[in-house]
């Protein structure tokens, strides 16, 4: 079941297109599950369905094509950082390299303790602050250095 | 009008239309996977990119509108070279099993590759596979063969009215897939294999039996509903190996329904019966047709002799061709027997007598998309006619208000404006309301017999009524903006209220709606030829009995055409015991099996495959089909049985050499489109006086007849009774219903009707009115019950009773 807060939120997205158009909410309200229960679990995605109105693989569709949208568990933290042109070119790889080693897991892995996931993100369209990363989906930080990665790392713990 | 320039050709085209419906329309062929004439545009394989002039990058000629000027080039350098990198990409991860692939020899992908592709891959590197699905027992996959057109998706979605497929993932990611673990259950799914320019999605029963090129394709019309749609055939050996639809734009269009597509594997059922037989003291002998036909027609005549020739009861299939019907009732009009009847399926008679012409769908085909506004009674339209289904999609998804009264609440997959869900009997009281709010609305002083107008003084019009209604007059509704001065209306009755005991009242009703709103429409025949047979009379003359009567009141001796009494007819119960008592059945019959068990001479007659014949659509269409194989072992047509067993009974008048001397004799040597455009009428001669306030508050049994047991052809389609539609009879009820009972799901509860009773397990079902248990009919486990539409009552029973069904098909005779 959907918590009531999560309806709320949703119902006030479908205010915005007409009544007949519910599907149009569809990445809103993945969105906003997803934001509520960390992931977007199948039966999350069918709730979103049936709230909508719309056929389940109409939201599967919409999930699977996002990168933004996790379709497995995530540790509490979900680091993505960005490997596009501009970040590689600011040299992206160290920090990869150094959270990497920092936090012991690879590429879509979660750390032991279920804090950290580490994400290959694609461009932000924030290049002038490369090389970035953005947690949980929300909390961009630019022009990264390894002492910057420690330093956020650190506040996150 | 545009005028353009395609590869030098000068063209005149329509404002709007696109550079592929311009190449199409002159016939120079431009190669595409994703395009389809039928579907939405998608534009994503980008085969059929051409040169424009004007233009540095190729176009997409199924995307790209025409500009007056334009000049196309589709064979230029230019486009040449993009559609050869196109197709390099596309077999990029497309695998090179075309030897052990069933779309081989007919493969979009593979008749393009070699037109327009390289004769060699550069690409060295490990291909993409992708898991195949289960989408359930009608198409398998291969996955790993998907070029990703979507058009399966935007198929279902679109005419099917259900997304159930779907392209998740995203570029060497994607693939299509149905949701989890679901399966496609669409009645019309088998067109995305033909619509599938690949062997992705291929014809499961049919697969690995057969290539392409060692099929004989042979026009033929489908035989199950009233639709008349055309049909190919595909033989080898003799043997009907697969149904693809044959384009008809005013019918299927270029579809075909899942029923009609897959039925023909019941044709190679092992139940059908190869030689004549004759039953002696209760065993079954098989014998020669000599034999078998004169001990029948001896059988018949002693019969009739002794007891008068009304002691013969004589019942057709409306699934049986013009020709069949034709000869069976000159055969017992020869015998002075009047008990002749198709309406097997039907329990109220009296409006016989009371028809102008030959009652039918009151319209075209094609005319129902551009209808306004629409009612629908009694009628689970996708259960009844799965593909005219379609076509109501189409007038909806272009504006149309669709109203139901029904006792069904089932999705039509289409958006529904107002819907009345009550018991079957009070759909009569919610056609009233409606008549009343509509004279109301059109301030008209009606014609109607008094006691109608005496009804229509007592009836309260509710706020549901009323708008159904001002929908029907063509008033704005809530969306609407205007009213409609004259709305195309189109008012249509169907099988649940034609198997209703008041459809007479359900009848007049409608049509005294439709003369006060000016509707088009009638009646939705079920079967094939449900028209036809009325065409010709295949019914009780003023003194014989109609097929209820002849199983009320038994008769000493029966002639059935294509029937399986159970099965076939209203009143099951009441058949199997009027078959039980009779002196001598004979059963002109396909399929030997127990729904025949009564019998005492089988005659083996050849499907609609195996012989000639003529069907009567349900708007009135005459289509004559060709056999398309040789009959099975000793069948035979049917109108040779029959011609031969009415010279057996010495009867003047059978000297018919060719089933096209029986049409000739049918329509008297006229036009038959002229002869039925005469006679096809759904007007009554009056008004009949009706009862309306019939009060029952018993429970109502609604017995629907599931689209695959609706004859014995599709009855015996293995892949059919797989699928999930193929639901086994249960006793379906809403929940405050089950709440009232004091039932929970799961239940095991004793349904009785007059004369019989079945054990059936408690099902929720919140489509179901209230006041009502939907019991689907035609099956094995039902068959002890009564009336399709009739009284029921239900109460538990202890679980040891209920005797889970084992198999779908009917058990064959040793």
């Amino acid at each position: 079941m959907l918590s009531k807060e999560s309806i709320e939120k949703i119902d006030y997205e479908l205010t915005k297109y007409p009544a007949d158009k519910r599907q149009a909410a569809v990445m809103s309200a993945l969105r906003i599950v997803q934001t509520e229960r960390g992931w977007l679990s199948k039966e999350s995605m069918t709730e979103v369905a049936e709230y909508l109105r719309i056929p389940e693989i109409a939201v599967m569709e919409v999930a699977t094509f996002y990168n933004m949208y996790d379709l497995e568990p995530v540790g509490k933290y979900k680091i993505s950082i960005c490997t596009n042109i501009s970040c590689m070119l600011r040299d992206s790889d160290a920090i990869v390299t150094h959270l990497q080693n920092k936090l012991g897991v690879g590429f879509n892995e979660v750390t032991p303790d279920g804090k950290f996931c580490l994400k290959e993100g694609e461009c932000m369209g924030a290049c002038g602050g490369a090389p970035l990363l953005i947690v949980n989906n929300h909390t961009m930080h630019e022009f990264l250095t390894v002492d910057k990665v420690d330093a956020i790392l650190e506040e996150l713990k | 009008m545009l005028h353009i320039e395609i590869d030098g050709k000068p063209l005149e085209v329509e404002h709007g239309s696109t550079i592929i419906d311009a190449a199409d329309k002159v016939g120079i062929a431009i190669p595409r996977f994703c395009y389809h004439k039928k579907l939405s545009v998608a534009a994503n394989c980008r085969m059929c990119l051409v040169q424009v002039e004007k233009f540095n990058k190729p176009l997409p000629a199924c995307a790209t509108p025409v500009a007056d000027g334009m000049k196309i080039f589709t064979r230029s350098k230019a486009a040449v070279e993009a559609q050869k990198s196109v197709m390099e990409f596309l077999l990029i991860n497309h695998p090179l099993d075309c030897p052990i692939c069933d779309q081989g020899g007919e493969c979009d992908l593979q008749d393009i590759a070699v037109a327009y592709g390289a004769s060699g891959s550069r690409y060295a590197e490990e291909k993409r596979v992708v898991l195949n699905k289960n989408i359930g027992p009608l198409i398998s996959t291969d996955m790993t063969r998907c070029i990703q057109c979507t058009r399966c998706v935007r198929f279902l979605k679109e005419v099917g009215g259900m997304q159930e497929l779907g392209l998740v993932g995203r570029g060497e990611h994607a693939e299509i897939t149905a949701y989890v673990d679901k399966s496609v259950n669409s009645e019309l799914s088998g067109n995305i294999i033909d619509l599938c320019p690949v062997g992705a999605l291929t014809n499961k029963p049919f697969r690995y039996s057969a290539r392409s090129w060692e099929l004989t394709r042979r026009p033929s019309i489908a035989p199950h509903d009233g639709l008349g749609s055309h049909i190919e055939v595909h033989v080898k050996d003799n043997k009907v190996m697969r149904v693809l639809p044959r384009e008809k734009e005013s019918i299927n269009e270029c579809w075909l329904s899942d029923r009609d597509r897959y039925s023909y594997v019941g044709l190679n059922s092992p139940d059908r019966l190869k030689v004549p037989m004759i039953k002696h003291n209760g065993t079954w002998v098989e014998t020669d047709w000599k034999t078998a036909l004169e001990f029948a027609a001896g059988q018949i005549k002693d019969i009739t002799n002794q007891h008068g020739a009304d002691s013969l009861g004589v019942l057709a299939s409306p699934n049986s061709t013009m020709e069949e019907g034709y000869l069976i009732k000159q055969l017992a009009n020869g015998l002075g027997c009047g008990n002749v009847d198709y309406r097997l399926r039907q329990t109220d008679f009296r409006l016989d007598g009371k028809r102008v012409g030959i009652p039918w769908m009151g319209c075209n085909i094609q005319e129902i998309e551009e209808l306004d506004r629409i009612l629908i009674i009694g009628s689970n339209l996708r259960n009844e006619h799965p593909l005219l289904a379609q076509r109501f999609r189409k007038a909806v998804a272009n504006g149309a208000e669709l109203s139901v009264v029904s006792p069904l609440d089932n999705d039509p997959l289409m958006k529904v404006a107002h819907k009345v869900i009550v018991r079957p009997n009070d759909m009569v009281n919610v056609l009233g309301q409606i008549l009343k709010a509509m004279s109301g609305l059109q301030r008209l002083s009606l014609c109607l017999p008094p006691s109608l107008n005496a009804l229509l003084e007592t009836i309260t019009v509710r706020p549901n009524t009323q708008a159904m209604a001002e929908s029907l007059a063509g008033l704005a509704g809530p969306d609407g903006l205007v009213d409609l001065v004259a709305p195309k209306v189109g008012l249509f009755i169907g099988n649940m209220a034609l198997s209703d005991p008041r459809f007479t009242e359900m009848y007049s009703m409608m049509e005294a709606i439709g003369g006060i709103c000016g509707a088009k429409g009638g009646i939705l025949p079920a079967a094939a030829n449900s028209t036809g047979m009325h065409f010709m009379g295949v019914m009780p003359n003023a003194t014989g009995m109609h097929a209820r009567a002849m199983l009320e009141v038994p008769r000493k001796a029966y002639l059935l055409l294509n029937v399986e009494p159970e099965l076939d007819c209203q009143h099951a119960a009441l058949a199997k015991a009027a078959m039980a008592q009779a002196e001598c059945v004979v059963a002109l019959t396909a399929y030997k099996s127990e729904a025949l068990e009564n019998a005492d001479v089988l005659l083996p007659i050849a499907p609609f495959t195996e012989t000639s014949g003529t069907f009567m659509s349900m708007e009135g269409r005459v289509q004559s089909f060709s056999a398309v194989t040789k009959p099975l072992a000793e069948c035979r047509p049917a109108w040779k049985v029959l011609r031969v067993l009415a010279n057996t009974l010495g009867l003047d008048g059978f000297d018919f050499d060719s089933s096209e001397a029986v049409k000739n004799a049918i329509f008297k040597g006229e036009k038959p489109s002229t002869v039925v455009w005469r006679n096809l009428n759904n007007n009554l001669k009056e008004l009949v006086e009706i009862e309306v306030n019939i009060k029952s508050d018993g429970l109502q049994r609604i017995g629907e007849v599931p689209q695959y047991e609706s004859d014995p052809i599709v009855r015996r389609s293995v892949p059919l009774q797989k699928t999930k539609y193929n639901i086994r009879p249960m006793a379906r009820m809403r929940a405050e219903q089950m709440a009232q009972l004091d039932l929970v799901e799961g239940d095991i509860v004793l349904a009785t009707q007059d004369k019989g009773s079945a054990v059936l397990q408690v099902k929720l079902d919140n489509h179901v009115a209230m006041g009502c248990i939907r019991i689907a009919a035609s099956h094995e486990q039902t068959i002890g019950l009564g009336d399709l539409m009739g009284d029921i009552t239900i109460e538990k029973t202890s679980k040891e009773l209920y005797k889970p069904y084992e198999t779908t098909m009917l058990k064959v005779v040793a």
